[in-house]
């Protein structure tokens, strides 16, 4: 167990100064060692602390990554965003003529928020996130990963835990960095089939004439091995009064609703014993059977945040930033190994600083960077496999880490 | 009423081209890639621009008016056999096809040239001028269609049978129609990003970035590939459009047809369609209302909602309830108030602002029947940026823009003096009351009259109804003139 810890000013210096690594997110972004467009014309934005609360200073930009460092460290912010490329340096807007400054390249991104499954978990709500909850995200990143990288065709994917209650996925494919908003809106548009916000109680409407398109049937396919441990087990959903007449008005034949509803009134049935009597009388119905699947698909399909995908210019927390509140550091997620993933291990500032210290006075070897002492290292070094990925192939020899 | 515009008809306005006859324009369908290389008259130029502007000002408004794509169409092929008809080759009737389609490509180009140099006017531009395109591609016949799609490469590949086969099931799954229709239709293999409105709905199969679409969504290809094209070309069309180097004939013509756009064109011939009844006001109708007949509180909101694109809260709501008791029904009130925001986005104004103009209608919430904003009530402390400007403007403000404001209706600088000195003296109503006498001296008002019987102006309403009422049989006897 880590303490929950809200970081000093201090320990967030330390941290950029000797742990952030500003060379790997400025290779990522810009797909080159050397200095290009694709990092001079991008916008950063940083959250300072200030006497009066938070301030929110937005259209930086840096022509190198020691120049991004050296503002990052005199600012000393408890987070910074990224958002899109501009047709110019964000920073010189004021000198610009009006229109001039137009966002034109941003990487496709995504972001999935515990929050918006607070209709369908019973463990925690809001802002807090524990073992059982967990795998909605899981769930939610083996669907998107599959869909996006076998429908639309992308390949260079970030995953990244978001320090709290969610997760953030960062597409550099070239292609999807040029989609235009009315292209990311209709992203969104194939991928989401849950209403997230007040209309999320809402039937789904996704078949036509009864059948689940192509992409849906697979994400079914992934979900309905999720669907039992995730719903039944850790959630009991069904347990409840309230949530056995949720389902069951999910359900196309009131006889059949009805029936089920006046059985469970008086007795004390798990959620499990629930749904396997509600499978046995589908069997006969194929209506019923395909509210079943859409039942499996609104309890367990991923909510997006449309608003942060649909539009080029939307700022996201960088890759391993600290989360203001938990301490923890956002770091890359492996989608293989997602299901084993614990954001309550992730290293939290604090924790790094510590390991920092012990190793400092046990003088090891001195030829290694900070973070490699640290439990930071296998984060880093994946966002770097990654970088890897994303650098063009003609700069492939460049690579000097 | 005015014709503007309208001087010449159609059919001797063009130069005939028999010899080249469906040469150089075989189909009814055009893609606007090659310019018009001939001569023309500034007075063609202009007309032809003109016609074409009705249709898409027509276009325009049935968006606002949240017509169906039916009723959308009708109206449209309407318009479009009134200013410029484009009969096919099997066309009973006895026309000029070459002339016809020649006024068609003209007509293009010229707006193109106008509508170049905004972010907002192209935008509006390509959205009306692809719809105006698929309203012509769904009439036009089967085989000119297909002559269309076989001018010109539209970089689809056609999913070969093997291929098809393989995916059967898949693309079965995500056909819509029947299966006697999937057995039947064939498929053609473009990026995804060509077909975003299909994707979004979930239309067609995706497989590694690319859209599978079947026979009967084509057209989305060729739509989005008419509105691709022709944004990129309004793009650089802006970039050249400095260097025209232009005598002084043609911008003026230019800003003229933009201007027109961007008040809401089809005010001026509004009347000409015949289609509206006399007593009720129309959303396209606010502008001329509004420069003839407005107090001058009513219209700071309107210049400002002009000039913004936007109001704030309180300003909507005195303006709103101004509308309503002028007469705007409210089907006119959400049409005026979208075509206004022309900056938000459909979702956006539906979700913020339809509720509460139907709520100030009394049509949501409470119901309640909420009057309108009295004299008393805008003169109320407090109310800084809106209220009363006789009260709230300073010193210089107020005589600048009493002048931009009333100069046309007849206020000389001269009578400045006279208004400013009552309002020194706080008296608000009277400067208005005097403005009021002022403006409507040509329709007889005298000194001391003030809106009827010596009465001062004690509500907007009362104001802008008088001046109406005034205006109204001046009008119509100016148009007799016009057109006998």
């Amino acid at each position: 167990m880590t303490e929950v810890e809200s970081p000093s000013p201090e320990i967030m210096l330390t941290f950029y100064n000797r742990l952030y690594p500003f060379k790997s997110i400025f290779a990522w972004l810009n797909h080159s060692h050397k200095p290009g467009r694709l990092f001079t014309h991008r916008e950063f934005a940083f959250t300072i602390n200030t006497s009066g609360g938070e301030a929110y200073l937005r259209y930086n930009s840096f022509n190198a990554a020691d120049e991004l460092k050296k503002q990052v460290c005199t600012l000393n912010p408890t987070r910074f965003e990224i958002g899109p490329v501009y047709s110019a340096k964000p920073r010189d807007r004021k000198t610009l003529r009006p229109g001039a400054l137009q966002p034109e390249l941003r990487e496709l991104v995504f972001d999935i928020d515990m929050t918006d499954y607070d209709p369908v978990r019973t463990c925690c709500s809001d802002a807090d996130i524990c073992k059982k909850c967990w795998p909605f995200i899981s769930a939610a990143v083996k669907v998107l990963d599959r869909a996006i990288r076998e429908e639309f065709g992308y390949e260079k994917l970030l995953w990244v835990y978001s320090g709290r209650r969610g997760i953030h996925l960062w597409i550099s494919d070239k292609a999807a960095m040029e989609l235009t908003d009315i292209q990311r809106k209709a992203v969104v548009g194939w991928l989401g089939v849950v209403q997230v916000g007040k209309d999320s109680s809402k039937k789904l409407n996704v078949r036509n004439a009864g059948t689940l398109p192509p992409s849906l049937q697979a994400a079914l396919q992934e979900l309905r091995t999720v669907f039992p441990a995730l719903i039944l087990r850790n959630q009991k959903l069904f347990a409840s009064e309230e949530g056995y007449l949720d389902l069951l008005k999910c359900i196309p034949d009131s006889k059949m609703a009805d029936k089920l509803s006046s059985k469970w009134e008086d007795s004390r049935g798990t959620s499990e014993e629930r749904w396997e009597e509600l499978l046995g009388e589908a069997k006969k119905n194929q209506n019923v059977w395909n509210a079943i699947e859409d039942v499996i698909l609104m309890y367990t399909y991923p909510r997006l945040d449309a608003e942060v995908s649909k539009h080029r210019n939307h700022l996201l927390k960088a890759p391993f930033c600290v989360h203001p509140k938990t301490g923890r550091v956002c770091v890359p997620v492996d989608p293989h190994t997602v299901d084993s993933f614990d954001p309550s291990t992730v290293p939290t500032v604090g924790q790094l600083l510590r390991e920092l210290d012990e190793m400092g006075n046990s003088n090891g070897e001195e030829t290694k960077a900070d973070w490699e002492k640290t439990s930071l290292k296998p984060y880093i070094e994946l966002m770097n496999n990654h970088v890897r990925t994303v650098i063009d192939v003609k700069h492939e020899e460049d690579m000097t880490w | 009423m005015f014709k503007g515009g309208q001087t010449t008809s159609p059919d001797v306005s063009l130069p005939h081209v028999t010899n080249s006859h469906l040469l150089s324009y075989p189909n009814t369908l055009n893609f606007y890639e090659r310019p018009p290389l001939f001569d023309v008259t500034v007075e063609e130029f202009e007309t032809c621009a003109l016609d074409r502007l009705r249709i898409l000002a027509e276009i325009e408004s049935s968006l606002a008016r949240n017509r169906n794509w039916d009723e959308l169409s009708t109206v449209t092929k309407t318009q479009c056999d009134k200013y410029l008809p484009l009969n096919s080759h099997r066309s009973i009737r006895f026309t000029d096809l070459e002339a016809e389609r020649k006024k068609d490509h003209l007509s293009h180009f010229v707006l193109r040239l106008a509508f170049c140099r905004s972010e907002d006017l192209r935008r509006r531009f390509v959205k009306s001028e692809t719809l105006l395109f698929k309203v012509r591609y769904e009439i036009a016949l089967t085989e000119d269609r297909e002559a269309f799609l076989g001018s010109r490469d539209f970089n689809w590949t056609i999913v070969p049978s093997q291929e098809q086969t393989q995916l059967k099931e898949d693309l079965e799954r995500a056909f819509i129609g029947s299966k006697s229709e999937f057995e039947r239709t064939k498929y053609y293999k473009v990026k995804w990003t060509r077909v975003p409105d299909l994707v979004e709905k979930r239309k067609v199969f995706l497989k590694g970035g690319w859209a599978y679409v079947p026979t009967k969504e084509q057209s989305s290809i060729v739509f989005h590939e008419f509105e691709s094209h022709l944004e990129k070309t309004l793009e650089t069309t802006a970039r050249l459009l400095p260097r025209l180097d232009e005598d002084t004939r043609l911008l003026p013509i230019l800003n003229n047809i933009s201007q027109g756009f961007l008040a809401g064109v089809s005010s001026e011939w509004a009347g000409a369609s015949g289609s509206d009844n006399a007593d009720e006001i129309k959303a396209e109708m606010i502008d001329e209302i509004a420069r003839r007949s407005f107090p001058l509180c009513m219209r700071m909101h309107h210049e400002k909602l002009r000039k913004d694109k936007h109001l704030k809260h309180f300003g909507r709501l005195e303006y709103g309830l101004f509308l309503k008791v002028l007469g705007l029904s409210i089907e006119e009130a959400i049409v005026f108030w979208r075509k206004s925001f022309s900056r938000i986005e459909d979702d956006k104004f539906n979700k913020e602002y339809k509720y509460n103009i139907r709520h100030s209608y009394g049509l949501e919430g409470k119901r309640a029947n909420y009057p309108a904003r009295s004299c008393i009530q805008l003169l109320a402390p407090g109310s800084s940026e809106h209220g009363c400007p006789y009260r709230n403007f300073d010193e210089d403000n107020l005589p600048t823009t009493l002048i931009s404001v009333y100069g046309p209706q007849g206020l000389r600088s001269s009578d400045i003096r006279e208004v400013t000195d009552t309002v020194k003296g706080k008296h608000y109503h009277v400067a208005c009351t005097r403005v009021f006498e002022l403006t409507h001296a040509s329709c007889g008002v005298n000194k001391g009259d003030g809106i009827g019987g010596g009465e001062s102006v004690t509500h907007p309403n009362q104001y802008a109804a008088r001046s109406m009422e005034l205006r109204k049989p001046k009008e119509s006897k100016d148009a007799m003139q016009v057109d006998p």
